[in-house]
């Protein structure tokens, strides 16, 4: 047992973690789908997909199922290398994010010192899937959408980074293990409440979520930039949104509501009620926000949370500078 | 670490030549975002994570988009039947001479230079690069500023509306 060697072990044991995570975050993102549309059916009054097995917990099967064999179809109009590139692009961009989230104490994939830059960059990189899948289509709707998409993430992108320099200059560190230490006795939800807020908006507008999905309204574009996939690669943007919003969901509590932390309870079940805390949210606030029209989404953005942000990072600063801690 | 910084450098390489040799701007501004990302590599395998982050953060993830942005906007189809002006020898003989002048110069220099310097992947971390900016490097941050908020200032100013003040309902929505 010669080869068998301390370091051999410890690569394993991180390439195991992060095979769990990703498959976990991959099921949890594809349950989502049916989790929400059951949620959608309760709060609307109806009752949501429920013929598939008891209580229609199989649907995840049969919808897996229909997009796995579905027809691939490329339209003769797309330019086939770009068409090719943008679902991969969405799915993997977010699902790589996921390397810096620390799940328990003991678990999660790197430690990175440039953790949350890490972050905000494949963030950036995520718009090039919306972008290049609407002009690689050919299709005046998904080109629409595209532009739309390019430009509302482009302004939430903005404050999106602004409002987390807040929680890294009380952190004092872009490490997302150090940030977590850091809310031993307070959450940083307390003392950075706008951070909050302002990270909470621009994670749903990044994500496209409602009430944020102008780049793929079905009344005004059929559906935007996704209008000419199908099959799997409708599937890998599909269920890339869902892995978004676990995404952003899982960063808001490392963020702000102290990652694992938590009394009597393990970690992993602090983490994991805290995240579907936020996943429950996001499917709320589908259900109850109308769609906002697009020029007033824009001035959002730009007028309120891009000086709400600004005013959080001074005063943030300040007071860090007077107690000069 | 050396041989990530050659992988990526050679990929920075082979996607710049992407990007000038195409005919469809799309495609060149593709080329360009995998060489902009090719280069934040270059970084990362230098020991340099922040700028490495920061140039995809920066250069891929926001000055690029708007370069999409625009191309897209003004539904550029690729030009099939453009003469090919860069295989003539007078549009590219000169830059070239210039270009291999540089390179001498380049090659020279690093020949100079203290022999035996490799790649031991040091870290530079985000505190090292704060503490140098604000501290001997302070001057040339607040010019930087001053010249941005110029820029910012110009910019707003050649992008008004040139409609009379009482029309302006709803003035710089866009």
């Amino acid at each position: 047992m010669s080869w068998w060697t301390p370091q051999l072990a410890a690569t394993l044991w991180a390439m195991f973690q992060a095979l769990v995570i990703l498959l976990a975050v991959v099921v949890v993102g594809a349950a989502l789908t049916v989790v929400e549309r059951r949620l959608l059916g309760l709060w609307q009054d109806r009752y949501g997909p429920n013929r598939v097995g008891p209580f229609g917990t199989l649907q995840l099967i049969a919808d897996m199922l229909k997009i796995f064999f579905k027809e691939d179809w490329t339209p003769p109009f797309a330019s086939r290398a770009l068409f090719m590139l943008a679902p991969n692009l969405a799915f993997a961009s977010l699902l790589l994010s996921f390397v810096i989230i620390p799940i328990t104490p003991g678990w999660g994939v790197a430690d990175m010192h440039i953790g949350l830059l890490f972050f905000l960059a494949l963030a950036g990189i995520n718009v090039y899937a919306v972008l290049i899948g609407g002009w690689a289509s050919g299709n005046k709707y998904a080109l629409l959408g595209a532009l739309r998409a390019s430009a509302q993430t482009l302004s939430y992108e903005v404050f999106m980074g602004l409002s987390l320099m807040g929680v890294v200059a009380m952190a004092g560190s872009f490490n997302l293990r150090d940030i977590v230490a850091a809310q031993e006795g307070l959450w940083f939800v307390i003392p950075q409440f706008l951070g909050f807020v302002t990270f909470l908006i621009a994670g749903i507008a990044v994500t496209h979520r409602h009430p944020f999905d102008q780049p793929e309204a079905e009344q005004e574009l059929a559906d935007g930039y996704h209008v000419e996939y199908s099959g799997m690669k409708f599937g890998m943007f599909f269920i890339g949104e869902y892995v978004g919003m676990v995404l952003v969901s899982a960063l808001i509590v490392t963020l702000f509501f102290g990652g694992w932390q938590g009394p009597w309870l393990p970690p992993i079940v602090w983490f994991a009620l805290k995240t579907s805390f936020f996943l429950m949210l996001f499917i709320l606030l589908r259900a109850s926000l109308p769609r906002p029209r697009y020029d007033r989404v824009m001035s959002f953005g730009w007028r309120v949370c891009l000086p709400l942000t600004l005013v959080n990072l001074l005063a943030t600063g300040a007071v860090l500078l007077l107690t000069g801690s | 670490m050396e041989l990530g910084f050659y992988l990526s450098g050679l990929v920075a390489v082979l996607a710049t030549v992407g990007l000038i040799s195409g005919s469809s701007p799309v495609h060149a501004v593709v080329y360009l975002i995998v060489s902009l990302i090719a280069v934040a590599l270059v970084f990362f395998a230098l020991g340099a994570p922040f700028a490495g982050a920061l140039e995809i953060i920066v250069y891929a993830g926001a000055i690029m988009v708007l370069f999409v942005f625009v191309v897209m906007m003004l539904n550029l189809r690729p030009e099939a039947k453009r003469d090919p002006l860069w295989q003539r020898p007078g549009y590219w003989l000169g830059p070239s001479l210039l270009a291999l002048v540089l390179l001498v110069a380049l090659v020279a220099l690093i020949g100079d230079g203290q022999a035996g310097m490799t790649i031991d992947g040091e870290l530079i971390t985000a505190r090292d690069i704060g503490l140098t900016l604000f501290g001997p490097w302070l001057i040339v941050v607040e010019l930087a500023a001053i010249l941005l908020l110029a820029a910012l200032v110009t910019a707003s100013h050649v992008g008004r509306r040139n409609k009379p003040r009482g029309n302006r309902n709803r003035g710089g929505t866009r």
